[in-house]
């Protein structure tokens, strides 16, 4: 077990290291000056040019790297060019956005789309699994943005219940975030449950196939008690693939519902850094949702090996 | 009548005014598209900025009003020397800060050094190259020396540029900025929202409104509804394509005004075929206006035939210089030396105008032969390209800043003009500050870039707000970036 864990815990390190030397060479490359976008076009060269010497813009790569790398190790990602603050206080601002939205999401598909999966196996074949089957087909074709759209019409503007976007802070009124948070994860949800139910209905209909469900059926138990003693707990290791997918996806994929309901989170954060050549923002932004990603996966990889002793021996 | 009836009924009548006057809101939420970067004018160009904290946290010398003219600030007056070179300015008594620190000449002082030394970071500091000395007279008396005289001098530092700052704030103001003006920052929600309330010991008039707050939403269908669901109260400036929702809708009023962008077919005038006056002259003959202003902008830009603002009153209306024709544009290529065309790139940031422009100019261009290739490039690399390394044949961008004629006699500028006749008549325009005089040169030089075809002049862009109706007191235009709150307030 220790081996195991050592294990991938040295993946993950590695998987950082990589990333991080990916994402600050392709960044170096690519072409715009971040001094000369603030300044705009009718800037002249000298004010560029010290524009550019103010942001540390002249040093050479590797030594830009070097600084960087180190400065994260301490928890410094380096002050943003174009908001002259710290990028981990700006970070942080908006993962106070983007953390709930994506539980919230996460919790909504997961209370709707695994009761809806086990009900539709449960039913399998008849016209209740084919309904839900063709409910959760149209969950997934439909774009999240513009179920939100829809969502904001009928809510927000028709019926005014909910405001259209924006975010109040959550020391401000806590509630009212909250109440700005609803339609957003509703249209980030919707998607999400329609997958997580079809995955649940096909790993359920796998396992309720299996020998030893027939068993626990022929030593009496009931269709039901089988489903929920021994399917649905065999039936996860497929869902929780899909539920850490699904985490790392919402955390980094939010940006079109974010811009719908104009939410300050990281997805907004990070487009407009790199509009901006904001390269230190973009760069501590994409690490930080790096780091989330793989330990997203390290945290599935530990969950399954929680959930299926065999995997522990094997891995 | 009684006294105690008309005590009753004086008591009721107070009553009944103030209920009106409470009824009366005195806040304004207002939607924005482009979020600023940092809330500090004197650092940095972006529109948003302005937009946010121009009037309305921070104020100059003088300021500009709804017309584009000069109007006293925070100096109550000034006078002016004979030769045009000395500017003696008479400060108002009693202003502060919104930290509190009072404001006297010495801040004046502060923020010209500012934005004139060595690593001054000002977007505009060519602006400000003509002053040679800024000196304390008294605390409330500043006289600034210009090494040349300069019509534009006034107008120059009105504008958030040239906002006055102290030098005890000056360095926080890009996230806490500190002005003199009506409206003090509050809290800024990044990402979010920046909240302004009425500065009590503001020196000047007091607004009618207490508190305003800048909604950032990049989104035009989340802009949409959230004007209609009330959530905010107005935009200053709303993509025309979503006017048609509230032009019918009686709870709001559309504001169609002009910017002081001229939007341009920029042309490298360097680069073969285009330093060949033959060929632009064609492609002028080529573009139809009236389509791409229909097309780019439904109908809400203004035709331009030069490089100026049609709004302004030295405007002259050059448009028919090179009326669209097809056949003459043809027999210009040909007597050019291009008898089947040829063909060019379009290079396009990405605004709509532009890429909206750039398809109906290339499917102009293609009925005269020139093959246009589109290429759409994203801001900074497009400012890298056209503007830095001026690798571009032909670019399409609308100019923002106000009187900017003066970017022709700049040989080294991006679309590279070189022509030394003008080049004169600007140096002469800078030094003259007579009213009429001015008008004439300004004309002059006008017509000198129009003959020459130096860019496609396509339109001047439009500004078009969408406010509730129960506003009042929104600038229709902007001759200077910015959303002037001082006179918006609620009627009933």
């Amino acid at each position: 077990m220790l081996a195991f864990l050592l294990r991938r815990f040295a993946g993950f390190v590695l998987m950082l290291l990589a990333s991080a030397a990916v994402i600050f060479l392709l960044l170096d490359l690519l072409p715009g000056d971040p001094a000369r976008f603030i300044l705009g076009i009718n800037a002249s060269p000298d004010a560029v040019a010290a524009l550019r010497l103010q942001m540390g813009l002249d040093a050479p790569a590797l030594e830009r790297f070097l600084q960087w790398l180190g400065g994260m190790l301490g928890g410094d990602f380096g002050m943003s060019v174009t908001q002259r603050l710290p990028v981990a206080q700006l970070i942080v601002e908006r993962l106070a956005v983007t953390l709930p939205l994506t539980i919230l999401a996460m919790l909504i598909s997961m209370i709707v789309g695994l009761p809806l999966g086990i009900l539709a196996a449960r039913r399998r074949g008849k016209p209740a699994d084919t309904a839900l089957m063709v409910l959760a087909q149209t969950g997934v074709a439909v774009p999240n943005f513009w179920f939100g759209m829809l969502l904001t019409l009928v809510f927000a503007v028709t019926l005014r219940w909910l405001p259209t976007g924006g975010f109040v802070p959550w020391h401000e009124d806590w509630i009212g975030s909250l109440r700005s948070l609803v339609l957003p994860s509703l249209a980030l949800a919707l998607p999400q449950a329609s997958i997580l139910a079809r995955v649940m209905r096909t790993a359920l209909v796998d396992v309720m196939g299996q020998d030893f469900i027939r068993t626990a059926r022929a030593k009496g138990m009931t269709m039901d008690e089988a489903i929920w003693r021994h399917g649905v707990r065999n039936a996860l290791l497929p869902v929780l693939t899909i539920l850490g997918l699904q985490f790392a996806y919402l955390v980094a994929g939010t940006i079109i519902v974010e811009n719908v309901f104009f939410l300050p989170g990281l997805g907004r954060l990070i487009f407009n850094a790199v509009t901006e050549r904001d390269l230190i923002l973009v760069r501590g932004a994409t690490m930080v949702l790096v780091v989330v990603v793989t330990a997203t996966m390290l945290i599935t990889d530990l969950t399954y090996a929680w959930v299926d002793p065999r995997l522990r021996v094997r891995a | 009548m009684s006294l105690k009836t008309s005590l009753t009924l004086a008591l009721a009548g107070l009553m009944m005014t103030s209920a009106a006057a409470l009824a009366q809101p005195t806040e304004i939420k207002i939607g924005v598209a482009f979020e600023p970067p940092a809330l500090d004018p004197t650092a940095g160009a972006a529109e948003a900025i302005d937009v946010v904290v121009y009037q309305n946290v921070f104020e100059g010398l003088v300021r500009i009003d709804k017309d584009g003219a000069v109007q006293p600030g925070l100096a109550e007056s000034w006078t002016v020397s004979d030769d045009g070179l000395n500017y003696s300015f008479k400060l108002h008594d009693g202003v502060t800060f919104h930290d509190g620190s009072a404001f006297d000449a010495e801040d004046v002082k502060f923020t010209f050094d500012r934005i004139l030394a060595e690593d001054s970071v000002n977007a505009q500091k060519a602006l400000y190259a003509p002053i040679a000395s800024v000196e304390v007279v008294d605390p409330l008396t500043v006289d600034i020396t210009l090494s040349r005289p300069d019509g534009l001098f006034l107008f120059n530092i009105g504008r958030g540029d040239a906002v006055i700052v102290a030098p005890e704030s000056a360095d926080n103001n890009a996230t806490d900025p500190i002005g003199t003006g009506p409206f003090a920052f509050v809290q800024w929600d990044r990402g979010s929202r920046v909240i302004l309330e009425q500065y009590g010991p503001y020196w000047g008039d007091k607004p009618a409104l207490t508190r305003a707050s800048f909604v950032f939403i990049g989104d035009t269908g989340a802009m949409t509804n959230a004007l209609l669901a009330g959530d905010i109260d107005g935009t200053n400036n709303f993509a025309a394509e979503a006017l048609p929702v509230f032009e019918g809708n009686p709870q709001f009023k559309v504001l169609v005004g002009l910017t002081e962008g001229e939007t341009i077919l920029a042309t490298n005038n360097r680069k073969a075929p285009f330093d060949n006056l033959l060929v632009r002259q064609a492609m002028a003959h080529a573009l139809d206006r009236e389509e791409i202003i229909e097309g780019a902008t439904y109908g809400y830009g203004a035709p331009i035939g030069t490089h100026f603002a049609p709004q302004n009153p030295d405007y002259l209306d050059l448009t028919g210089t090179y009326p669209h024709d097809v056949e003459k544009a043809k027999a210009l290529l040909a007597e050019a030396g291009y008898p089947d065309g040829f063909s060019a790139t379009l290079k396009l940031p990405p605004v709509a105008y532009a890429r909206l422009s750039g398809q109906i100019i290339a499917s102009q261009f293609a009925e005269v032969g020139i093959k246009l290739e589109l290429v759409n490039a994203e801001f900074a690399q497009w400012l890298e390209d056209v503007f830095a390394n001026k690798d571009f044949d032909l670019t399409i961008i609308s100019h923002v800043e106000p009187f900017d004629i003066g970017i022709y006699a700049n040989p080294d500028y991006y679309f590279g003009y070189d022509n030394p006749e003008f080049q004169a008549l600007n140096e002469t325009l800078t030094a003259t500050t007579d009213a009429a005089e001015r008008t004439k040169l300004v004309q002059q030089m006008q017509t000198i870039i129009a003959e020459d075809a130096v860019n496609g002049y396509l339109f001047e862009l439009a500004q078009t707000g969408v406010w509730n109706a129960k506003l009042e007191g929104m600038w229709p235009n902007s001759p200077v970036e910015g959303v002037v709150l001082r006179d918006i307030h609620w009627t009933e």
